[in-house]
């Protein structure tokens, strides 16, 4: 069901990924491609698989079967003819600099500051200088609007703010493709808005994005292409104009009758 | 509605705080208790002459010195390899995991006295010690009393820490450990920077109360013939029958010790909770005193 990539070279490739928990097949054969400079949604239901999917491309969940590409790489992986074989955990976590992730429940460091959340990739990972990671770190916080709390613990934050620096984190690290966990659901209501914001005028500056999310208004908004995922494989992948709007799957439509 | 008004809206209305007689009453009781084992005390035979003669003796002084030595030591050899036997248990690699449980199988299946008689006796197993292409040496010269106790309550100690370490880093979050490896972290990094400090805050507690039980148990490297504390009072009061009076001294050198450590875990204790409450922190003894004393002044 890939649809090809709506404009660019592809920066990721996912061809025809399979995933299993013990007996449970949580992928069934998923094909995806997202251009450079891309903004995708996945959509669906819970448990069709689409947060494993975003986990099996930096690695934090491995594949069964199937292959990854992040621009020339891999990932987690080195190919041999037919055969995968697993890299070393270093070279995996060399692998994953260039792509941030954003989690569900923000899971910034409870014992470093809103600074040395954002500073420790950069200066441990990056081995930048403390100074110069400390500067862009200021203006990333400046970008999320949180440049004041610099000196707060994770805890003393709001679950909007939490989120907001976790974007500031995994954008510290420069990568080219940002992954986002059903970035607003465990916000409560009022606070989704400033988090749909941040990740609005990222989408603006050309970013990579591949979104697991329920906010179908965001989705219309700022997706380029749209995948619906059931069942553990992709149904349906398009402009949300049409797969929002007149989708072809029955699944699809029901799916939406439900949320909207 | 007048009934409410009645019953004392629009009034000021004072608190009474509920009278606690309980208390009051244990008290009382404590009192009388402690007043009559001092009296028993003072009644019995204990020269407290000799009492302050002792504090200031040399050998008991040395012993004092030995018994902090050796708790140091063992503590440090039993928190190195806590911690790596801890990590070894949750290991991923089997080989690692096993080994580490086989460790803790042994040192903490078997009393920490065989253990050291064990060591204390190692030439009978191992009557060279070799380090190859470099030097041998006999076994009984290199394990003295005093490393034959260090081994066998450090090691002994850290079958223990592991299983607090273990737990330690269990305590903390998987998803930390998730964020860590996205921002490309290695797993060693991942361990030292994000878990392990995390983890400090269950930690600790158990360890700051196996430090002060190591105090306490050197007193067993005694039956090594390690000149520690207790021993030294043991060889004093065969001679002199004064026994009361060099176990009241020993007793108070052991709560001093103790009392020193108390205070370096609770600041330690207050280090690693930066972050763990939406609170800051409560103030210190200290600060809380220092504050007292700037208020009263601020007062008058």
């Amino acid at each position: 069901m890939s649809a090809p990539a709506s404009s660019g070279t592809a920066l990721v490739r996912i061809e025809s990924v399979h995933k299993y928990f013990g007996d449970l097949h949580v992928l069934n054969g998923v094909d995806l491609e997202v251009a450079e400079g891309e903004v995708v949604c996945l959509l669906g239901p819970s448990g069709s698989g689409k947060s494993t999917l975003l986990r099996c491309i930096n690695h934090i969940e491995a594949v069964s079967s199937g292959r990854i590409q992040v621009g020339d790489e891999v990932i987690g992986y080195r190919q041999r003819g037919d055969q995968l074989h697993e890299l070393p955990a270093r070279a995996i976590a060399a692998q994953r600099r260039d792509i941030g992730m954003v989690f569900q429940r923000f899971n910034l460091f409870q014992h470093r500051t809103v600074l040395q959340n954002v500073t420790d990739g950069p200066v441990l990972v990056r081995k930048h200088q403390r100074a110069a990671a400390a500067k862009s770190a200021i203006e990333l916080l400046e970008r999320v609007g949180l440049a004041e709390k610099h000196d707060a613990y994770p805890r003393q934050l709001s679950g909007g703010q939490q989120q907001r620096v976790a974007i500031a984190r995994a954008l510290a690290m420069e990568p080219r493709l940002m992954l986002f966990d059903e970035p607003t659901s465990a916000l409560d209501p009022e606070l989704v808005g400033e988090v749909l914001d941040v990740m609005k005028d990222l989408a603006r500056t050309g970013l990579t994005m591949i979104v697991v999310t329920h906010e179908i208004g965001f989705a219309k908004e700022v997706a380029d292409r749209v995948a619906f995922m059931d069942g553990g494989a992709i149904l349906e992948v398009g402009p949300p104009s049409q797969v929002l709007v007149n989708p072809r799957q029955p699944r699809t439509r029901a799916f939406l009758s439900r949320v909207l | 509605m007048t009934t409410v008004r009645e019953a004392g809206v629009g009034r000021e209305l004072t608190v009474v705080p509920r009278r606690h007689v309980g208390r009051w009453v244990a008290a009382v009781l404590l009192l009388l208790a402690l007043a009559w084992l001092a009296g028993a005390f003072a009644n019995a035979d204990i020269d407290w002459a000799t009492v302050r003669h002792y504090f200031g003796a040399g050998p008991l002084l040395r012993g004092l010195l030995i018994t902090i030595a050796l708790t140091l030591v063992a503590m440090l050899l039993g928190i190195v390899l806590g911690t790596a036997v801890g990590v070894m248990r949750l290991s991923r690699n089997p080989v690692t995991a096993a080994v580490a449980w086989g460790y803790v199988w042994i040192f903490r299946g078997t009393p920490v006295y065989l253990q050291l008689l064990v060591w204390f006796n190692l030439a009978l197993i191992f009557p060279y010690l070799t380090v190859p292409g470099v030097t041998t040496a006999r076994t009984v010269d290199l394990i003295t009393p005093f490393a034959a106790a260090s081994l066998g309550l450090g090691i002994n100690q850290g079958a223990y820490t592991s299983e607090v370490v273990r737990g330690g880093i269990q305590s903390v979050d998987e998803g930390q450990t998730e964020a860590a490896h996205a921002i490309g972290m290695t797993n060693w990094m991942t361990l030292r920077k994000v878990v392990l400090p995390q983890a400090m805050r269950v930690i600790l507690p158990p360890i700051g109360n196996e430090f002060i039980g190591m105090v306490k148990t050197t007193s067993l490297a005694s039956a090594i013939g390690v000149t520690e504390i207790l021993n030294e009072a043991q060889s004093i009061y065969i001679v002199n029958n004064r026994i009361m009076e060099l176990l009241i001294v020993c007793g108070v050198w052991y709560l001093a010790a103790v009392s020193v450590l108390s205070i370096a875990q609770f600041y330690l204790e207050r280090h690693f909770a930066r972050g763990s409450s939406s609170r800051a922190l409560p103030p210190t003894p200290l600060q809380r005193l220092r504050g007292a004393f700037a208020g009263s002044k601020a007062a008058r």
